[in-house]
C-alpha cells in the first residue's frame, strides 16, 4: 500500500480478505480522488478499472427469467398432452394442450415486452440466422405455438362440432369440418411434441451464447438442466390440473425429471469451478436456488408417495412449479451477478491465459509484446 | 464443421466472409495511449459528429474519468489512471515477462525482424536494455472504442441482422431494424455495445450511462431488483434518438463511405487514435513497441494486433502500458459463439434426455 499525505483524510480501510500479491489492485486502488475504496470496490484480489463490470450485463429484466419457466412448461405440457393422446389419457392430454398454448403465448408476450423496441417484435422473423441462438428460438417458438395452437384448437373445437353434426344430418359442412379436425388432430400433437425439446432445451444456449462468464461456462449442463425444470414444471401443472387416476404419468415424470436436475445442477456447478460457481451459491441467486432444491426434493417425494391423494398431489404439483421458477430465477440472476462483477470476468480468464501460457502455447493471447 | 470453424473463430477476412464483392482494405484503429492526454477530444468529435445524445452529467469522484465507460451514448470512453511506482514496476515486470515469453506476431517459426527495432532480439531486450527509471507517480489515459472484431459475438447473436459488416470489415448497428432484443449487448466480450435507455424525444427520464458502480449510491443503484442502470443525474436537455435500440461506434461509417478519416481519429490533436488500413495499423503498432521497448519502457505491449487471439484480431488496435483489465479491458476474451456448434450439440442432447423422461413416464401399465 501507498503512503501519501492524503492518505490522513481518508476513512481508515478495511482489511480485505484476501492480499493481492503485489503492491495494489491497479485502477482499483491507485485511482485519484476516491471514497473508501474498500467500501465500494469490496474484496479486490484482481486487477479493474474502478470495479467497474467489464462485460455489460443483459439489458434484460424478469420477463425473460419468467420466460425461461413458461418456455419450459409449455414444452413439458406439449410432452405430456402429446403422451396423453396416444396413451389415452383424455384429461392428461387436454390439460397437457392447454398448458402447452397457455405456456408459449404468455411467454411469447413476455419476451415482446422485454424489447427495446416491443413495436418492432416481429422483426424477429425478417431472417433466419443460425448463428444466433435467439432467431433460431423465435423460430422453434412459431413453430411450436402453431403446432400447440391447432392441436388445443381440435380439442376444444372437435367434441362441439361432433356433437352438432350428429344433431345434423351427415354429409354437411359441418361433418367436413370434424372430418378435417380429426385429421388435423394427429400431426398437430406429433409437431408440437417435435418442438417441445427444441423449445426448452435452446433457452439454455440462449443464456450460454453471452459474454456473461457464470451463463457462458456452464453451456455443457445448463441444456440438461433447463429440459428437466422444464418437465419438472409440466409434471407440476398435470398433477395440479388432472384428476388422480390419470397422474400416474406426470408422478413418473415428477420423479423422473427431480433426480435428473438435481445431478445435472450439481454436475453444472462442479464444473464451473468455485469462482464461477459462487454466483449460484451466494446471495439472492444462491437462496432461489436452494429453494428450488428443497422444492424439487420435497414436491417430487410428495408426488410419487401422495400423488394418489387429489389435494396431496396438487400440493406436490404446486411445489414443483414453484422449484422450476426458482431454478430460473435463480440462474437468470446469477449470470446478471457474474457480469457485473469484474472479478468473474478477469479472474477465469487469467486463469485460463496463464494456464495456456505454462503450457506452452503463447501465440494466442490478445496481449502481445510486439 | 468446416465452414463453422472458418465462420465463428480463427484468422479470416471478415468483410470477404459477409460476402462483400468489392474488395475494400479493412480499416481500423491503432490507439496509442503512451501519447494520449486525455483532453478528451475524441469523445466530444465522436458526440459531435454522430449526434450522440448526452448520458449524464454527473460527476463519478473516483478520478478524472467521469465518463465511466464505454455505452450506448458513449462511443469513446478516455480512461484514467493513476499509479505510484510499485504499481508501475508491478507493470515493467508484467511487459518484461511478456517479451520473456517471446509472443511471436506470426504463427510461422521464423522471426518477424523488429520494424524499427532493426531485428533486436528478444534476449537483447531483456536482458541488455537499461530500463527507465521508475517514476513515482503516473497516469495512464486510454481512449476505448468498439473493437470491430473479426468475430464479432455482436453481429453472431443478432437475431434481426440489424448488425452488419461493412465492406470495410467494421460492425455497424441499422437502427431501423434494431428491435432492441438486448443480446447483442450480453454478447459482447467488451463490453462496448449497450441499448440506449431514456424517453424518447424530449429526454426527461434516466439516460442510459452505462456504469454499474457498486456500494456508490446514484449512478450504480438498481431500482426494484433490475440490473440496469438508474443513472441519477439532474435533468438535462436534448432530443434522445433511437430509444431502446442498441448503439456503438460506427467507425464512421458515413466518413469512411466518403474517404474521410473517423471523427475522434481527426480530432485527436496528439495522433494517440491513428486511423488507416488494418495491416498498416498493425505495422505501425508492431514499430511503436519495439521503439518503446528500446526506449526502456518494458511495459508496453500491444492489445488486438494477434489474429490469432479468442477474437479472430480486432480492428481497433492499442498500445497498453500495463495490464488490459487496469484499463477495463477483458484480459482473455474469447468470442462466445465459438462454442456455438458445441452448445448446440449439447442441447440436443439435452432435448433428446427430456423425450426420453417423458416417454418413461408413459411406460407400464395404465392405471
Ligand atoms: S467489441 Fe463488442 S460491439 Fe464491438 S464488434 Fe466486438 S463484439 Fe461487437
Ligand atoms: S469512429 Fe466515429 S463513431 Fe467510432 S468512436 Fe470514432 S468518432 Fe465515434
Ligand atoms: S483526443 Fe487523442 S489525446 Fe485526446 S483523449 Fe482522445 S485519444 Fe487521448
Amino acid at each position: 500500500m501507498t503512503t501519501n499525505p492524503f492518505d490522513a483524510d481518508r476513512p481508515p480501510e478495511r482489511t480485505r480478505r484476501r492480499g493481492n500479491g503485489g503492491g495494489g489492485g491497479g485502477g482499483g486502488r491507485n485511482g485519484g480522488k476516491r471514497r473508501d475504496e474498500s467500501i465500494m470496490v469490496p474484496d479486490v484480489s484482481f486487477d479493474s478499472y474502478y470495479g467497474r463490470h467489464i462485460v455489460k450485463p443483459a439489458p434484460w429484466e424478469k420477463e425473460v427469467a419468467a420466460y425461461l419457466f413458461l418456455g419450459g412448461i409449455a414444452a413439458g405440457s406439449a410432452l405430456l398432452g402429446a403422451g396423453g393422446a396416444a396413451r389415452g389419457y383424455p384429461a392428461l392430454q387436454r390439460a397437457g394442450r392447454i398448458g402447452a398454448v397457455a405456456g408459449a403465448a404468455l411467454g411469447g408476450a413476455a419476451l415482446a415486452k422485454d424489447l427495446g423496441k416491443p413495436s418492432r417484435a416481429l422483426n424477429m422473423m425478417r431472417t433466419v440466422k443460425l448463428t444466433s441462438p435467439m432467431s433460431v428460438g423465435s423460430w422453434i417458438l412459431t413453430a411450436f405455438g402453431s403446432f400447440a395452437g391447432a392441436a388445443l384448437v381440435s380439442e376444444v373445437a372437435r367434441p362441439v362440432i361432433e356433437r352438432r353434426s350428429r344433431g345434423a344430418r351427415s354429409g354437411g359442412a359441418v361433418a367436413l369440418v370434424a372430418k378435417a379436425l380429426k385429421l388435423a388432430d394427429g400431426p398437430a400433437t406429433v409437431g408440437s411434441a417435435f418442438f417441445a425439446p427444441p423449445l426448452a432445451a435452446y433457452t439454455a444456449v440462449l443464456l450460454a451464447d453471452t459474454a456473461t462468464p457464470t451463463w457462458h461456462e456452464s453451456y455443457r449442463e445448463l441444456p440438461f438442466v433447463f429440459v428437466s425444470s422444464a418437465n419438472l414444471a409440466a409434471s407440476g401443472l398435470a398433477l395440479v390440473t388432472v384428476p388422480t387416476r390419470e397422474n400416474g404419468p406426470a408422478r413418473k415424470l415428477a420423479a423422473v425429471s427431480a433426480l435428473a436436475e438435481l445431478v445435472a445442477f450439481e454436475r453444472m456447478q462442479d464444473k464451473l469451478g468455485p469462482t464461477l460457481s459462487e454466483p449460484l451459491r451466494t446471495g439472492k441467486a444462491g437462496r432461489l436456488l436452494k429453494a428450488s432444491r428443497a422444492l424439487t426434493v420435497g414436491g417430487a417425494l410428495g408426488a410419487v408417495a401422495l400423488g394418489g391423494n387429489r389435494v396431496t398431489a396438487a400440493l406436490s404439483g404446486a411445489a414443483l412449479m414453484a422449484a422450476s421458477v426458482c431454478t430460473r430465477f435463480g440462474v437468470f440472476e446469477a449470470g446478471m451477478v457474474s457480469a457485473i462483477d469484474p472479478k468473474y470476468t478477469v479472474e477465469p480468464q487469467r486463469e485460463r491465459l496463464e494456464k495456456r501460457r505454462a503450457a506452452g502455447v503463447v501465440d494466442d493471447s490478445i496481449t502481445t509484446a510486439r | 464443421m468446416g465452414f463453422w470453424r472458418n465462420q465463428l473463430s480463427g484468422p479470416t477476412d471478415p468483410a470477404a466472409d459477409a460476402a462483400w464483392e468489392t474488395s475494400e482494405p479493412r480499416k481500423g484503429f491503432f490507439t496509442d495511449t503512451s501519447i494520449c492526454i486525455g483532453c478528451k477530444a475524441c469523445e466530444v468529435a465522436c458526440k459531435e459528429w454522430n449526434g450522440v445524445p448526452e448520458d449524464g452529467l454527473d460527476l463519478l469522484s473516483q478520478s478524472y474519468d467521469n465518463t465511466g465507460a464505454l455505452g450506448a451514448s458513449t462511443w469513446r470512453h478516455v480512461a484514467f489512471v493513476e499509479q505510484t511506482s510499485d504499481r508501475i514496476e508491478q507493470a515493467r515486470e508484467s511487459g518484461r515477462k511478456l517479451v520473456s515469453l517471446g509472443m511471436p506476431s506470426v504463427r510461422s517459426g521464423d522471426e518477424p525482424a523488429l520494424a524499427g527495432g532493426g531485428g533486436t532480439a528478444t534476449a537483447t531486450l531483456t536482458d541488455t536494455l537499461t530500463d527507465n527509471p521508475v517514476p513515482d507517480v503516473r497516469w495512464l489515459m486510454a481512449s476505448d472504442v468498439c473493437k470491430h472484431c473479426t468475430h464479432a459475438a455482436c453481429l453472431d447473436v443478432c437475431p434481426t441482422g440489424a448488425l452488419f459488416r461493412t465492406e470495410f470489415g467494421t460492425v455497424v448497428v441499422q437502427d431501423d431494424v434494431c428491435n432492441g432484443c438486448g443480446y447483442c449487448v450480453a454478447a459482447c466480450p467488451f463490453g462496448v455495445i449497450e441499448r440506449r435507455s431514456g424517453n424518447e424525444g424530449h429526454e426527461k427520464g434516466p439516460q442510459s450511462h452505462g456504469i454499474s458502480i457498486k456500494g456508490a449510491g446514484g449512478a450504480g443503484d438498481t431500482a426494484k431488483g433490475s440490473h440496469q442502470n438508474q443513472p441519477a443525474h439532474a435533468s438535462s436537455n436534448g432530443e434522445v434518438k433511437n430509444v431502446g435500440i442498441a448503439q456503438k461506434c460506427t467507425l464512421c461509417y458515413d466518413r469512411l463511405g466518403a474517404g474521410q478519416t473517423p471523427a475522434c481519429a481527426q480530432a485527436c490533436p496528439t495522433t494517440s487514435i491513428k486511423f488507416g488500413d488494418l495491416d498498416e495499423m498493425r505495422a505501425t503498432a508492431r514499430a511503436r513497441v519495439a521503439q518503446l521497448h528500446e526506449l526502456g519502457y518494458p511495459e508496453a505491449r500491444l492489445y488486438g494486433v494477434d489474429e490469432h487471439d479468442g477474437v479472430g484480431g480486432t480492428g481497433s488496435t492499442f498500445l497498453l502500458l500495463d495490464e488490459p483489465e487496469v484499463y477495463g479491458l477483458p484480459p482473455d476474451p474469447r468470442v462466445t459463439t465459438a462454442d456455438l456448434p458445441d452448445m448446440f450439440r449439447k442441447a440436443g442432447y439435452a432435448g433428446l434426455t427430456m423425450l426420453a423422461m417423458a416417454a418413461a413416464a408413459f411406460v407400464g401399465r395404465r392405471k
